[in-house]
């Protein structure tokens, strides 16, 4: 099952401990409690991609700028080699 | 081959009791329709399959229309269930064409009802009812045992004097005719949940239930020829426009990257897994317009708050009578089907 | 919304598009493994980009459409057993079991609620605690760490009225069987995105090598789908066969560390049936023994009986990807999203509720009326 969402972490609660590690999420205005137990490295401010209340992953945005990078140069190439 | 009966509620091939779905205004609300209720009391106004009946008395010409509100949470952010109760009768009445007028409302309220929330229930339809600039002449009361109600169940019908020269029905849609959508979409099922499934927003989500019949008449004392008028409530977008597709018989295309969504609403949408298109509204509409009026149309409806972001959506065509297809942001088709039932959110 | 938008964006489609145009020189098929997946492409009517060459078959990743029969049956007995409350995400309600679903279980009075994760489960669980809370624990890889920390909390905090119905399902036994039925005919793969999410690609290596296939774990955008198809055909073109990472954004090779041991101290591999299929060794999860307490199918041990699939319905040779749907002859006849035959026509991603939706209705005249994209 597999619709994970991306956000924004806004608030990270961690006092009780790794496992109940849980912050306030931010996706496009809206904002849900999620668990971040299983991204331990996730810190304000950082994507993460939710699936059932839980984060699953940071998102590395280095890593989600290449595809565009590769074709605005794809882009240029075609430009070059015309129609 | 031997027949396996496989009960699905969501489709219920046989007929043998009501199931949630049947309320969902979608295809088996439809099939409610038209296997219980259209035999039983078949007429031309009913035939019509419209918001409202458009009735002639001796050349007065009247429409006539009644819903019932069953929403839960009563209360919810921008309204309660009278707020839906005045305005959704409202609104059925301005998508014949006609100036509401008069309404009469039903209460059905459950023991134990606190008196301070049906007093704020009745607040908001004092006021929901003076804004729509409507009267509500005539009611009925009857409290029924605890545990055999929601707290309130409210009727409203609701009179109005036709304005529109022409009849505003599906039957007059034309292919080549523009879609315009009144504003945004899904604020109104999204405020619900997020009472329900505790979400929270930066700026809350309020419920977009509201009047339409100021920019209907201001479409009508434009001149605009207006064909087709349908307020958006449960079964959101796609659910109106497949019903008029199917009562005119013509087929519909739209475009998903021109039909408006606020990003907070659709932000919304994908944590629940529901489609926007789908969701339900409170005070939108969608207008056919001929092509050649669009424009002015538009121009019309956004210089009205309610209406301010109207927006054209698609047009009719003749090819595929019935059918609604949408082009996907990345130019690709699908075939926006009426739901079944209920949409059920989705995680997968 | 930022990480969402940019990946439905036209233009960037369309260019996409002409890449994998230029690049392929035969015909291929490609089998998308997650139902997520699936519904992206119906949804945005990707297949209308992609060149006549490629053909997309729809995998069984939609576990929606390969619970067993069994599972739902024994779903909804429970659900029927007083001081229940079955939770359940959404995706699942619709699917019939043998006789009805759990809509249906619901209609009929039993307490039937729909949730957004486990937690939610047990959060009711901690407030009802005179009832018996049970949450019906469907997915692959991605959901169990979810369910997984459910369970380990709800032992950690003695929460003894909650207890889950477990119908994990893994999807590289799924890929290897699918691969090793004589007439398996794809020669390339989309892997799941949030599954390597979680358990990372290093599994998929060794398939890759053992069929000489490509496997592409590939995103879920509308972009994320065709980059997947694109570096899949070039491999193809090229003769390699390996398994790279599309979804460089979210997926690293060794996927998510902590995830992976709370699932592993949950739960462990077991043999499972797979609707349509039948049962494939090693390919699903089970509660450890630590944990038995909370497998609902032990708390509430009811028969359902063993429940053959409707004869007509031909879910398990579509869900291998071996038929289309409208090959199917009660395709849009006797089988619709209204009356459904088998799960694949409920689910709204199973395959064949995709094609009806999407008008590839041969029954119902012309598909040459629908509106199709431009070329070039």
């Amino acid at each position: 099952m597999c619709l994970a969402v991306p956000g924004k972490v806004v608030s990270v609660v961690e006092e009780e401990g790794l496992n109940f590690r849980r912050g306030k999420v931010d996706f496009g205005g809206v904002q849900k409690e999620v668990c971040l137990a299983y991204t331990p490295e996730a810190a304000i401010g950082d994507y993460i991609l939710v699936h059932v209340g839980f984060s699953l992953s940071v998102v590395d945005e280095a890593e989600a700028q290449k595809i565009f990078e590769a074709l605005r140069e794809m882009e240029q190439l075609e430009e070059l080699e015309g129609p | 081959m031997k027949e396996v009966n496989l009960s699905c509620p969501v489709p219920r091939p046989a007929d043998d009791c009501i199931v949630l779905a049947h309320g969902g205004g979608g295809k088996l609300t439809n099939q409610l329709i038209e296997r219980v209720f259209l035999p039983a009391f078949w007429c031309a106004p009913l035939g019509a399959r419209h918001d409202g009946a458009l009735l002639n008395l001796n050349g007065l010409r009247l429409a006539f229309t009644t819903d019932s509100y069953v929403v839960r949470p009563l209360v919810f952010p921008g309204g309660t269930i009278g707020d839906l109760a005045v305005n959704g009768t409202v609104n059925d009445l301005a998508m014949c064409g006609a100036r509401p007028l008069y309404l009469s409302a039903g209460f059905i309220l459950e023991e134990g009802l606190p008196m301070e929330l049906l007093r704020t229930i009745v607040d908001s339809m004092r006021t929901a009812a003076e804004s729509a600039g409507v009267q509500l002449v005539t009611g009925d009361t009857k409290v029924v045992d605890k545990g055999k109600g929601d707290g309130v169940f409210i009727n409203t019908a609701g009179i109005g004097a036709v304005k529109s020269a022409a009849e505003i029905t599906p039957a007059s849609v034309r292919p080549g005719d523009a879609i315009l959508v009144s504003g945004d979409l899904g604020a109104h099922g999204v405020a619900i949940l997020s009472v329900r499934e505790g979400l929270e927003f930066e700026a809350p989500i309020e419920s977009d239930t509201a009047p339409l019949w100021t920019p209907v008449e201001a479409l009508l004392e434009a001149g605009i020829e207006i064909h087709c008028l349908r307020d958006l409530t449960r079964g959101g977008l796609a659910s109106a426009v497949n019903e008029i597709a199917g009562a005119a018989h013509l087929g519909m295309q739209l475009t998903e990257s021109a039909v408006p969504v606020r990003e907070v609403v659709r932000g919304a949408c994908e944590i629940l897994g529901l489609d926007s298109l789908y969701v339900a509204n409170e005070g939108r509409f969608v207008a056919f317009v001929p092509e050649q009026e669009a424009a002015h149309a538009l121009d019309i409806l956004r210089g009205i708050s309610i209406s301010a972001n109207a927006a054209r959506i698609g047009r009719v065509v003749e090819s595929h009578p019935g059918i609604v297809t949408l082009e996907s942001r990345i130019g690709g088709h699908r075939v926006l089907d009426m739901l079944s039932g209920e949409q059920l959110p989705r995680i997968c | 919304m930022k990480f969402l938008d940019e990946y439905r964006e036209g233009s960037t489609a369309a260019q996409l598009a002409r890449s994998i145009r230029r690049t392929v020189r035969r015909e291929w098929t490609l089998m998308e493994v997650c139902g997520g997946q699936t519904h992206t492409i119906v949804k945005s009517g990707l297949t209308e980009l992609l060149p006549a060459e490629i053909t997309l078959v729809h995998g069984p990743g939609c576990p929606v459409c390969v619970t067993p029969v069994e599972l739902i049956d024994k779903a909804i007995a429970i659900a029927a057993l007083p001081r229940t409350i079955f939770c359940s995400f959404g995706d699942m309600l619709r699917v019939p079991g043998s006789s009805k679903s759990l809509l249906d279980a619901k209609a009929s009075g039993a307490d039937v609620r729909i949730v957004y994760s486990p937690l939610d489960a047990l959060k009711l669980a901690r407030s009802n605690p005179s009832r018996e809370v049970v949450f019906f624990a469907v997915g692959f890889e991605t959901t169990a760490p979810a369910n997984a920390m459910a369970v380990w909390q709800a032992e950690r905090e003695g929460i003894r009225n909650f207890s889950v119905l477990v119908a994990h399902v893994l999807v590289p036994p799924a890929m290897e069987a699918i691969l090793g039925s004589p007439n398996c005919r794809i020669h390339g793969f989309l892997a799941a995105g949030h599954v390597c999410a979680v358990m990372g690609w290093e599994e998929y290596e060794p398939i890759s090598r053992r069929w000489h296939v490509p496997i592409v774990v590939t995103g879920f955008e509308p972009l994320d789908l065709l980059e997947g198809v694109q570096m899949a055909v070039a491999q193809l073109e090229e003769g390699r066969a390996e398994v790279e990472n599309q979804y460089r954004r979210a997926v690293r090779r060794e996927g998510n560390r902590p995830a992976q041991q709370r699932i592993a101290e949950v739960f462990e591999i077991a043999p499972r049936a797979w609707r349509g299929i039948g049962e494939i060794p090693a390919s699903g999860l089970r509660l450890r023994e630590r944990y038995r307490w909370f497998d609902a199918e032990q708390r509430f041990p009811v028969d359902v009986g063993t429940v053959p699939e409707p004869s007509e319905c031909i879910a398990g040779l579509v869900l291998q990807g071996l038929k289309k749907p409208f090959e199917c002859p009660a395709f849009g006849t006797r089988c619709t999203p209204e009356t459904p035959l088998g799960a694949p026509m409920v689910s709204s991603e199973g395959a064949c509720a995709a094609y009806y939706l999407y008008g590839r209705r041969p029954h119902e005249g012309s598909e040459s009326e629908l509106p199709s994209a431009a070329p070039g």
